[in-house]
């Protein structure tokens, strides 16, 4: 590690202006991204602004059809929150399936996505269940919020407070998982709400998307058969040591398909 | 009397300090004034060095000094060397290029040490590496073996223009090729042995330290060999050998690559005396994936000729060994020595013949590791077999039994002597708790889940506590091969043992102190094992090809067995009687219905007041080296059913069974502890673990445990394991060893069982790792 300043803020206030105030300076949260990557020396930034302490970025609430979560709510409390297991039970079981016992805690939702880590698990939840990302400035729709190869939507000294799920009809996560790393090869997010049918894809390609031509056809059929057909083509995928662009399109068929079978289940996961 | 030890599962003593945290591991070591390394290493596979501008480090804050291929050299510090010297099949030495501590003039691999950088603080260390300068000149590099032979392949070593390190053969190729001619079934296979990472919990770690008015050099180090290393890294850095104290304290795994002798404990040893100070090293994990010696690496093809019944003929191996880009130091006996003399397997085939090419490739070094060149040979046989009986439609337990060698001593043409064995045994014990007989009721029944389920076998072979020193000599073996024990037996009663094995994960001061204690008739809790100190223990060649209590534990038995014998001659005259009425058993020393307890003989030999001192020395403390006869050979038979998702390929392993014959086993526990571990190492080269290196550029793409996958819990099934006991013949205790069996045995039994799941589909072979992906390419293509 390079040396670095340490801030420990209250308030959200105060880590803003910190951020503003201090040149080339991050915000910490769970670091499990961040952190090793200072270890390495990859990555060396002025000061680090750590959120730990800011209470305002906590609490997990379930109100209506909205489950709320804060930004600096760890893996392992969604994993574990009463609220989460019974309004979004597959969000639930998404985060008890990222990483490992160590990261789950440490690890924060607002971490992950801030990171959009293209292999994350978060992402895909997010995006496939039409989440809103709430900042100290605005409301971002996830549809806006994931831009690219560890890209999003956020502005400088702009930091996600909390995230809103809409309460879906039925919703699962089929991940296949790379066996080294346990990030997805392919992660596929499936729900169903009054709004229609959303799919979204995390590990295959450099930023989580959607595949509008499954959530067509699970609109008429939300059933496994309804996209045994639909394929994402290969083209755009990823393709590195751990699967080509081929397996990584025939995996997006096979774990959509087992989502919607668990979906249907009322297992959230597979 | 003290209860019967031996075939006990005593819980091991070691445990509390390990699982409490108490113990001393190298990193835990820290001497007053202690500076730090950091090396810097090359993140080229292949490139001219053609200037290191080092002097801005020099002066960084902290530094207190840096060090370069040029500054060992200008103090005549040696290469690492080779204590295997294989000799080619046109009788030319092995070609052994120079393997500096820190690069000299090139750099052959990316990871390969370049400087040292010395400072007060660690984080020091590495502001100042960052600070040198090296104009590298990068040269094209060649990293597959499938491609050193090629024309335009670049050139490791110029002392090896064809990059061939040797040729070297074993068996009657006449014999082979006569019975091929007249075969009525031939079974051939290609594969690659997969290239593996060692991956000990606990880095590669050193403390060095030197004091200037004694002229002596101490070395903490994580070695499974601390008196090799001593010999070893003594000879390269120039110290006289007995002016340097080897200390290598509790250890966190090893599986073979702490048995070698690398760059950077040498050149901090060098450097300790240099700067006057003490100096740590520990690796980071990176540097572990980049610089411990790699393991297996194979490219093979490999022909079994059968009669019409399925009788064995002869088998034909051609195999290509990465070396990487130097020699470690025991890299060429590994695809020779341990791989072509094991092809024998549990069967009787008349004529073998293997011919091996090792070769330099710009890769890390690659050695021994768990293993060590018997899991590729069983690869080779097991694989071999399960085809063979697949293609002539023999039942493949059948086809085994009808090969099995039954008549022990037994000579197979490729120069071992197996003293005992029982394969029936084994195999039988494997399809009962295998319940091999419901296996098509489970694969009915899974494949009305959409899994495809497979059975495999292995039936291996392994050869332990290389042996003898003599004939290992004659093979090019440059060091001796026993093993040496003190057992001191203190005034009040109570012993010491002092061993030249090495534990570093095996148990022995549990094991080890049941041998003596039953041995000696008194309480486990009055043995103590003290090994790992060439400045406490007489000697040792340490711990390596599960050798430990074969031959460690053979030579403390005769240490012990010398101690009864002087015990003898003091109760003898205590108890007024002739020394050959003298008994000794329960702890006690019998004659004339008189009797003197193991105790009042100790307190006899240290206050020898009723003694006979004309005729014998006071004291009781004894050593002994023992030199092996021949090797021991553990056998068993591996079975492994697998799950195939049909849609993904992943494969779960269903169920594994291990049946094993170790011989005698001392602690079942602990035999147990090692055969699981074995299996997963052996299921993780199977399915998850390839070190993978960029073809074209040499760089380590599995660098991490991003990248790298090690088997853990979930992906394993509860083993069922079991033991049959066929005594070794010419060991006291009877036993074979157990540390490798696993390691051995499951990649075969897995692949078998993989290739068996997926061969009503027509699919033949699956490359190991064999991960979803490629599982499910096989299948792809068997659709087409």
């Amino acid at each position: 590690m390079y040396p670095f300043e340490y801030h420990r803020p209250a308030t959200l206030k105060e880590a803003v202006s910190l951020l503003r105030k201090i040149e080339d300076s991050k915000v910490l949260s769970g670091g499990q991204s961040l952190i090793p990557a200072l270890k390495f020396r990859l990555s060396s930034p002025a000061a680090l602004i750590d959120l730990g302490g800011v209470e305002e970025l906590r609490g997990i609430k379930l109100e209506g059809a909205t489950l709320t979560i804060g930004a600096m709510i760890r893996h392992a409390e969604v994993a574990s929150s009463p609220d989460v297991m019974s309004g979004i039970p597959a969000l639930a079981k998404l985060a008890a399936g990222i990483g490992d016992r160590q990261v789950r805690n440490s690890g924060t939702l607002g971490g992950a996505i801030g990171f959009n880590d293209p292999a994350a698990d978060y992402p895909a939840a997010v995006l496939g269940l039409g989440a809103v990302v709430h900042t100290n400035k605005r409301a971002i729709k996830a549809d806006k919020f994931f831009t690219g190869l560890y890209q999003n939507a956020l502005r400088p000294a702009e930091i996600i407070t909390s995230i809103a799920f809409p309460l879906p009809k039925r919703a699962a996560y089929a991940k296949f998982r790379n066996p080294a790393s346990r990030f997805a090869i392919v992660g596929v997010f499936v729900s169903e709400s009054t709004d229609g049918v959303r799919v979204a894809v995390t590990g295959a390609a450099s930023c989580v998307f959607r595949v509008k031509q499954m959530e067509k056809k699970l609109a008429k059929n939300f059933a496994p058969e309804a996209i045994a057909r639909v394929h994402v083509p290969p083209d755009n995928l990823n393709s590195d040591l751990h699967a080509s662009a081929e397996y990584r399109s025939h995996l997006i068929t096979v774990m959509a398909q087992r989502a919607v079978q668990a979906a249907l289940a009322g297992q959230a996961t597979t | 009397m003290a209860t019967p030890n031996i075939g006990q599962s005593i819980k091991r003593r070691e445990d509390y300090r390990f699982l409490t945290g108490t113990g001393t591991y190298v990193d835990d070591v820290v001497l007053a004034g202690q500076t730090y390394a950091v090396f810097v290493r090359s993140p080229h596979a292949h490139a001219k060095v053609n200037a290191i501008r080092a002097a801005k480090a020099q002066s960084a804050a902290g530094v207190v000094a840096v060090f370069t291929g040029d500054d060992l050299a200008a103090s005549k510090v040696g290469g690492l060397p080779c204590g295997w010297l294989i000799t080619d099949v046109n009788g030319q030495p092995m070609k052994e290029p120079p393997h500096p501590p820190l690069a000299q003039g090139k750099v052959r691999y990316v990871g390969e040490a370049v400087a040292l950088v010395i400072a007060e603080t660690l984080n020091q260390a590495k502001d100042a590496a960052e600070l040198i300068e090296i104009d590298y000149e990068t040269l094209p590099a060649v990293v597959h073996v499938a491609d050193v032979r090629k024309p335009n392949a670049a050139v490791v070593h110029d002392i090896a223009p064809d990059n061939t390190c040797y040729v070297w053969a074993i068996g009657d190729k006449a014999a082979v090729e006569k019975a091929f001619a007249a075969a009525h079934h031939v079974t051939t296979l290609e594969f690659l042995n997969n290239r593996l990472i060692p991956n000990a919990i606990e880095p590669r770690a050193a403390v060095a330290s030197y004091s200037r008015g004694d002229d002596e050099y101490t070395l903490y180090t994580t070695s499974q060999n601390p008196h090799v290393e001593r010999l070893l890294a003594s000879g390269v850095i120039g110290v006289p050998e007995h002016k340097l104290r080897v200390i290598a304290p509790d250890v966190g795994g090893g599986f073979g690559s702490k048995i070698f002798v690398y760059a950077e404990e040498t050149a901090i040893t060098w450097a300790a005396g240099r700067v006057n100070r003490p100096i740590k090293w520990t690796a980071e994990r990176s540097e572990s994936f980049l610089t411990d010696a790699h393991g297996r690496d194979h490219a093979t093809k490999a022909e079994l000729a059968l009669d019409k019944d399925g009788k064995f003929l002869a088998m034909r191996v051609t195999t290509t060994a990465n070396m990487g880009a130097y020699l470690s130091t025991f890299a060429s006996c590994v695809p020779t020595i341990l791989y072509a003399t094991l092809l024998a397997g549990q069967y009787t085939t008349p004529a073998i013949y293997c011919e091996v090419t090792a070769v330099f490739t710009n890769t890390a070094p690659v050695d021994a590791y768990r293993g060590a060149g018997r899991p590729e040979a069983t690869y080779v046989v097991e694989r071999l077999v399960d085809t063979a009986a697949r293609e002539m439609k023999i039942d493949r337990a059948e086809i085994r039994r009808r090969n099995f060698i039954r008549e022990f001593p037994y000579q197979t043409p490729v120069a071992l002597c197996y003293d005992t064995g029982n394969y029936d045994a084994t195999l039988d014990e494997a399809l009962t708790v295998a319940d091999v007989a419901g296996f098509a009721a489970r694969r009915t029944e899974a494949e009305k889940r959409g899994k495809l389920r497979g059975l495999g076998y292995c039936a291996y072979i392994e050869a332990c506590g290389i042996a003898p020193s003599n004939i290992a000599g004659a093979l090019g073996a440059r060091a001796g091969l026993y093993e040496a024990a003190q057992v001191r037996v203190n005034p009040t009663g109570s012993v010491t043992v002092f061993t030249g094995s090495h534990a570093h994960g095996q148990g022995h001061e549990t094991t080890f102190a049941q041998v003596v204690a039953d041995r000696l008739g008194i309480p486990i809790e009055n043995v103590n094992i003290v090994h790992g100190d060439t400045g406490r223990v007489l000697f040792g060649m340490g711990t390596y090809g599960s050798r430990s209590l074969a031959v460690g534990g053979t030579a403390i038995v005769k240490a012990v067995d010398k101690v009864i014998d002087k015990g003898k001659k003091i109760a003898a005259y205590l108890l007024e009687a002739s020394e050959s009425d003298v008994e000794f058993r329960n702890g006690s020393f019998e004659a004339r219905g008189r009797s003197k307890t193991f105790g009042e003989i100790a307190l006899a030999a240290y206050v020898p007041h009723h003694y006979p001192l004309e005729k014998l020395e006071p004291g009781l403390d004894e050593t002994a080296f023992y030199d092996p006869t021949n090797f021991t050979f553990p056998a068993g038979t591996h079975i492994c059913e697998v799950e195939i998702d049909r849609q993904t390929g992943e494969t779960r392993i269903a169920s594994f069974t291990a049946i094993d014959d170790f011989g005698k086993v001392v602690n079942p526990m602990i035999v147990e502890g090692q055969v699981h571990g074995g299996l997963a190492q052996g299921i993780g080269q199977a399915l998850l673990e390839g070190c993978v290196y960029d073809p074209e550029s040499g760089q380590l793409l599995t660098g991490s445990y991003m990248d790298y996958a090690m088997p853990r819990a979930d992906e394993l099934p509860s083993f069922k394991v079991g033991l049959k006991e066929t005594p070794c013949t010419h060991n006291p205790l009877g036993v074979k060893g157990c540390g490798e069996a696993g390691a051995i045995g499951a990649p075969a039994a897995v692949m078998n069982a993989i290739v068996d799941a997926l061969s009503p589909l027509g699919v033949h072979d699956v490359a190991m790792p064999a991960t979803a992906e490629r599982v499910w390419r096989a299948m792809q293509d068997a659709k087409r």
